[in-house]
C-alpha cells in the first residue's frame, strides 16, 4: 500500500460531514438579518397600515389618525425627477465606455465614476446644498433630485457599460456593412439588444436611492403637506421615517413603522419587477 | 468580353507594422463566382473586408493601391455610400436579435431611416428571401424573431438582407464554415443559382467548395496572390508549385 499515513477513512467522512453541516448552518445564518428585519417591520407596521394611511396627509400632534400620502408622492416625484437628472448622461457615458475602451477620457471617466460611487451620501447632500439649495435660497424637490441622481449616475453608467459590452461584435459589423452610420448602429441596433440590461440597471439604481435619507436632510428637507412644486421642499418616506422616529409620540412611531413597511414593499416590489425584466426582455442571440 | 466589376489595383494592407496582404491584383466579373482560397491567415478575410472597408474598424489599419468597383476609387468614397453598394455576409449567421424575419430582411432601409411605402416594401421583402431560397419556409412566420431560425436560415436570411439593398457585388466570407453539411449545399446551391443576377465573392478555406461552385478561383498565401484563374484551370493544372501543393493536401 502506498499511502500508509492516510488518516482512518471514517475519520476523513466525519470531516466531509461537519463542513457541510457547518456550511449549511452559516448559509442560514445569513439570511436571518433579513428575515428579522421583515418580521419585525410587518409585525410593527401592519397595524398602522390603511386606507387612509395611504391617502392622507399627516395630521398635527395631538389628533389620531393622519397618513403618509405627502411622503409617497414626493419619494415617486423624487425617484422621477432624480431619472431625468440622472439617465441622459448616465447611459451615454456607459454608452462611451462600451464602445472606447482605452484612451485617455474613458481611463478618466470610469475612476471618476468608481470614486463617485464611494463618496458618502451625507457629503453629496451638502455638496448639492451648496449648488443648488443656496443659490435658489430654498429646501426643493429640484436640490433633492440632483442629490439622488448623482447617487444613482455610477449604477447606470456600469451596467449600461457592462451590459453594452456582452453585445456581440458581429452585430455592430452587420449593421455597419449595411452602410448604417456608427451612430444609427449605436441607437438602433446596439442598445436595442442591450435594453433589458440597462432598464435592469435604471431599476436597481431607483432601488438604491428609494431609501436615502443622508442626502435628503439639506435638500428635499421634507414637508408635511402635499407639494409637486420642483422649487419648493418635499417630502420623502426615509425623510418622514426619520422625523417620525426621533419625535417623543408614539402615535408618530406607529406612522414610521407603517412609512418603513411602505418603503420595504416598494424595494422589494422594485426587485422582483427588476427580475422580471431581465428574464422577460432577455435578447437572444 | 465580360465586364469587370471590381478591379483591384496592386493593393497592399498592413495593422501598424504586420504587412498582411501585398501586391495583390485582381478582376472580378459580372455574373461570376469568384472564390479565394488559402490556408488560414493567408489574409483573405482581410482582403475582402478591405473591399468594403469594413478592415478601417480595426486600429492602425492602413492600405496602399487602388480598388475600383465599376470604375469608381472605392477610397475616394465615403464607407456609408460603399457599403450601401456592397453586400456582406460574414461567416457567424448574425440577424438582428431584436428585428423579426421581415424587419431583417429590410434592415438596410430601415436601419438608413429610408422610408418606402408598405407595398413596395413588402415587394422587396418578398423578392428577397425568394433570391436567397427562404420565403417558402418562412412566408408564414415573417414577424417571428429572425435568431429563431435554424442557423443555415439563418444565413440565408442574411443573404437576403444583402440582396434586399441590390448590391453591385456581394462578398460572402466563409459564409458556411458555421453550418452543418445539408445547410452547406444548400447556401452553395443557392449560390450558384444567384450568380445570374449577382456578382459573388466567396472566401473560403474549403478547397472542395471552392471547386465545386466558384468559375474562378483565387489562391492567396501569405498575404500574396500566388494563382488566379478559371477554376476548371486552376484545379486541374495549377501553374505554381504552391498551388498544387496545397491542391493535393500537402499544407494548409
Amino acid at each position: 500500500m502506498r499511502f500508509q499515513k492516510t488518516p482512518h477513512i471514517s475519520f476523513r467522512i466525519f470531516k466531509d460531514h461537519f463542513f457541510m453541516i457547518a456550511i449549511i448552518i452559516l448559509s442560514v445564518i445569513a439570511s436571518f438579518p433579513l428575515l428579522f428585519i421583515l418580521f419585525h417591520i410587518f409585525s410593527h407596521g401592519f397595524s398602522s397600515i390603511n386606507w387612509e394611511f395611504l391617502m392622507r396627509l399627516p395630521k398635527p400632534v395631538g389628533e389620531a389618525g393622519g397618513g403618509i400620502i405627502n411622503a409617497i408622492v414626493g419619494t415617486v416625484l423624487l425617484i422621477i425627477f432624480s431619472c431625468i437628472v440622472a439617465l441622459p448622461p448616465g447611459i451615454i457615458a456607459g454608452i462611451y465606455l462600451s464602445e472606447n475602451k482605452e484612451g485617455r477620457l474613458s481611463y478618466f471617466l470610469s475612476l471618476s465614476v468608481e470614486v463617485l460611487q464611494s463618496i458618502p451620501s451625507i457629503v453629496i447632500g451638502i455638496i448639492v446644498y451648496v449648488w443648488v439649495v443656496r443659490p435658489f435660497k430654498h429646501f426643493s424637490l429640484l436640490a433633492g433630485s440632483v442629490a439622488l441622481g448623482i447617487m444613482m449616475l455610477p449604477v447606470i453608467v456600469k451596467t449600461t457599460e457592462e451590459t453594452l459590452k456582452l453585445i456581440p461584435n458581429y452585430l455592430k459589423e452587420a449593421s455597419l456593412a449595411l452602410g448604417v452610420p456608427y451612430y444609427r448602429t449605436i441607437l438602433r441596433v446596439v442598445v436595442p439588444a442591450g435594453l433589458s440590461g440597462i432598464i435592469t440597471g435604471i431599476l436597481i439604481a431607483i432601488a438604491r436611492i428609494a431609501g436615502e435619507t443622508a442626502p435628503l436632510l439639506f435638500t428635499a428637507f421634507g414637508n408635511p403637506f402635499m407639494n409637486a412644486n420642483p422649487l419648493k421642499p418635499v417630502d420623502s418616506l426615509p425623510l418622514a421615517i426619520f422625523n417620525y422616529a426621533k419625535s417623543p409620540f408614539p402615535e408618530w412611531h406607529a406612522l414610521a413603522w407603517g412609512a418603513s413597511l411602505v418603503l420595504i414593499i416598494m424595494v422589494l416590489g422594485l426587485n422582483l419587477i427588476t427580475r422580471l425584466v431581465t428574464k422577460k426582455w432577455k435578447v437572444r442571440f | 468580353m465580360e465586364s469587370t466589376v471590381l478591379k483591384i489595383n496592386e493593393f497592399g494592407a498592413a495593422f501598424g507594422d504586420h504587412v498582411v496582404l501585398n501586391n495583390i491584383n485582381l478582376s472580378i466579373t459580372h455574373n461570376n463566382i469568384t472564390a479565394i482560397m488559402g490556408p488560414s491567415g493567408c489574409g483573405k478575410t482581410t482582403l475582402i473586408r478591405c473591399i468594403n472597408r469594413m478592415h478601417e474598424l480595426e486600429p492602425g489599419a492602413r492600405v496602399w493601391g487602388k480598388i475600383y468597383l465599376l470604375e469608381e476609387d472605392i477610397y475616394a468614397m465615403h464607407p456609408i455610400i460603399l457599403r450601401r453598394k456592397i453586400g456582406m455576409v460574414f461567416q457567424k449567421p448574425n440577424p438582428f436579435p431584436t428585428m423579426s424575419i421581415y424587419d431583417n430582411t429590410i434592415a438596410g432601409f430601415k436601419l438608413n431611416g429610408i422610408k418606402l411605402p408598405r407595398a413596395e416594401r413588402d415587394g422587396i421583402v418578398e423578392e428577397s428571401l425568394r433570391k436567397a431560397a427562404l420565403w417558402n419556409e418562412v412566408k408564414d412566420n415573417l414577424h417571428r424573431k429572425g435568431t429563431f431560425l435554424s442557423g443555415g436560415q439563418q444565413q440565408r436570411l442574411c443573404i437576403a438582407r444583402a440582396l434586399a439593398m441590390d448590391p453591385d457585388i456581394l462578398l460572402l466570407d466563409e459564409p458556411t464554415s458555421a453550418l452543418d453539411p445539408k445547410s452547406t449545399s444548400h447556401i452553395e446551391e443557392l449560390l450558384v443559382e444567384l450568380k445570374k443576377i449577382e456578382t459573388i465573392l466567396l472566401v473560403t478555406h474549403n478547397i472542395a467548395q471552392a471547386g465545386r461552385v466558384s468559375d474562378y478561383t483565387a489562391f492567396l498565401y501569405v498575404g500574396e496572390l500566388v494563382e488566379f484563374g478559371q477554376t476548371q484551370k486552376l484545379f486541374t493544372v495549377p501553374e505554381d508549385t504552391r498551388t498544387e501543393e496545397y491542391l493535393s493536401g500537402k499544407f494548409g
